[in-house]
């Protein structure tokens, strides 16, 4: 019996991150290095990134209306060309990894600094509009939440969306981030709702 | 698209909501995931380098000037997609309570004692075969607010990254024979028997080291499936 010749029965479960991954996962408090922080545009060579400078934040929220302040949030997204770090070579020498992870404060808000992605392409040839992968983790959540957020100013790409509409028409607007402004910065807001009336779409691929 | 990652594997881990586990009532949604393709915003995920680990990252026993108190234990194992082929190159992050089952976290309020030659978090990447080792004390058991006198087994996080967005895990190792079992809404969250006894490390003679250290298996499966069809490999 040698190793390689045993396939395995099925993959590994999940389970909650729970209550005490932070002096592991955001440990910015604590003695332990951080790997990964919610500033995307961190590393030295940051000023070469493309895409508009952004700020996401939010709130998030469980079925009766209670903040979670103890939950972590990871974005995956592409850079402003619509180029993912460690799969496009021409981002091999970025500072940009595409990849944020920060715990949630007292209040359940969530802040990332980054760029806008630009679109992608979809499934058959099609575009996806630009758009940032979400990936939701707590105490309570016994698998990661997967979610999409979209972009306010990017109306006209969404009905060309193949994710987008997937979801029906009355539960989109739980994901798309409003755009404004915040002393001359770009900040987009997008809270999120695991239950009650303004519940957040969520997704599985 | 087609679809590069089995949806059908997606049954081992436990549904959302178990009302056992009380803190996934009011944290599960009620509507059904939305199925959407697997696009490049899938199918892409972050790639950590072995410059992301430090020298002692994976041994917890040496982060702090003397040695931790509690049993010591080598936990080592392979990291593989669901052909059992190995994925090489991926970050995996642990952390856990002391051996007196207490966490380096201003929340717990356990009163164990903490061990201030232990901070409980660790991490590495995966060799080119898939294999990882951390070295660290075997994590006590602790109390939690769920029900009257609820105990979680002793265990140890993880958190893997794999290949891909949907490779993305965080899980819970557990140690052999532990007498919680029975009584952890958590742990029995996994409906599925098979799929639950694949969070049991196994004690392991050969990579327990003399007068050191006892040695636990722990194999971990991550979704993904050659595209070729695959073939299975003769048995006895």
């Amino acid at each position: 019996m040698t190793e390689t010749a045993t396939r395995p029965e099925g993959i590994t479960p999940s389970q909650t991150v729970g209550p005490f991954f932070a002096y592991a996962l955001t440990p910015h408090a604590y003695d332990f290095p951080e790997l990964v922080t919610g500033n995307l545009l961190a590393g030295p060579d940051a000023g070469e990134v493309s895409g508009e400078r952004i700020t996401i934040t939010g709130r998030l929220f469980d079925a009766e209306g209670n903040v979670i302040p103890d939950a972590m949030i990871e974005i995956w997204q592409a850079d402003g060309e619509g180029r993912f770090a460690g799969h496009d070579a021409a981002l091999s020498n970025s500072a940009f990894r595409g990849f944020g992870r920060v715990e949630c404060e007292k209040d359940g808000r969530f802040t990332f600094t980054t760029v806008k992605p630009g679109p992608l392409p979809g499934p058959d040839g099609g575009r996806q509009a630009p758009h940032v992968n979400i990936g939701l983790f707590a105490r309570g959540l016994l698998n990661r939440l997967f979610t999409r957020f979209y972009f306010s100013d990017d109306a006209a790409a969404h009905g060309g969306d193949p994710v987008l509409a997937l979801v029906p028409a009355d539960q989109r607007a739980t994901l798309i981030a409003t755009r404004g402004s915040d002393g001359g910065k770009t900040v987009y807001n997008l809270d999120i709702h695991l239950g009650g009336g303004a519940e957040t779409v969520f997704f599985e691929a | 698209m087609s679809r590069i990652y089995p949806i059908g594997s997606l049954a081992a881990h436990p549904p959302s909501l178990s009302p056992g586990y009380k803190s996934t009532v009011l944290r599960t949604p009620s509507r059904p995931l939305i199925r959407i393709p697997q696009t490049m915003s899938e199918l892409s995920g972050p790639v950590f380098g072995h410059e992301s680990v430090g020298e002692k990252d994976n041994d917890l026993t040496l982060q702090h000037a003397g040695e931790p108190l509690g049993e010591r234990i080598i936990v080592s194992g392979r990291v593989m997609d669901e052909d059992g082929r190995p994925i090489p190159n991926t970050l995996i992050e642990v952390w856990q309570a002391n051996a007196a089952g207490r966490y380096v976290h201003v929340v717990d309020q356990h009163p164990a004692p903490l061990d201030p030659n232990f901070s409980g978090a660790g991490r590495t990447v995966t060799d080119e075969n898939g294999f990882y080792r951390f070295v660290t004390v075997k994590p006590g058991a602790y109390p939690w607010r769920n029900h009257h006198n609820a105990w979680r087994p002793a265990h140890i996080h993880l958190s893997l990254f794999g290949p891909s967005f949907l490779t993305r895990l965080i899980t819970q190792m557990y140690f052999p024979g532990d007498p919680l079992f029975a009584f952890d809404p958590i742990f029995n969250s996994i409906t599925d028997e098979k799929a639950r006894v694949r969070l049991i490390s196994k004690f392991d003679l050969a990579t327990t080291e003399p007068e050191w250290a006892l040695g636990y298996k722990f194999d971990i499966v991550l979704r993904g499936r050659e595209q070729t069809p695959f073939e299975d490999p003769h048995h006895d």
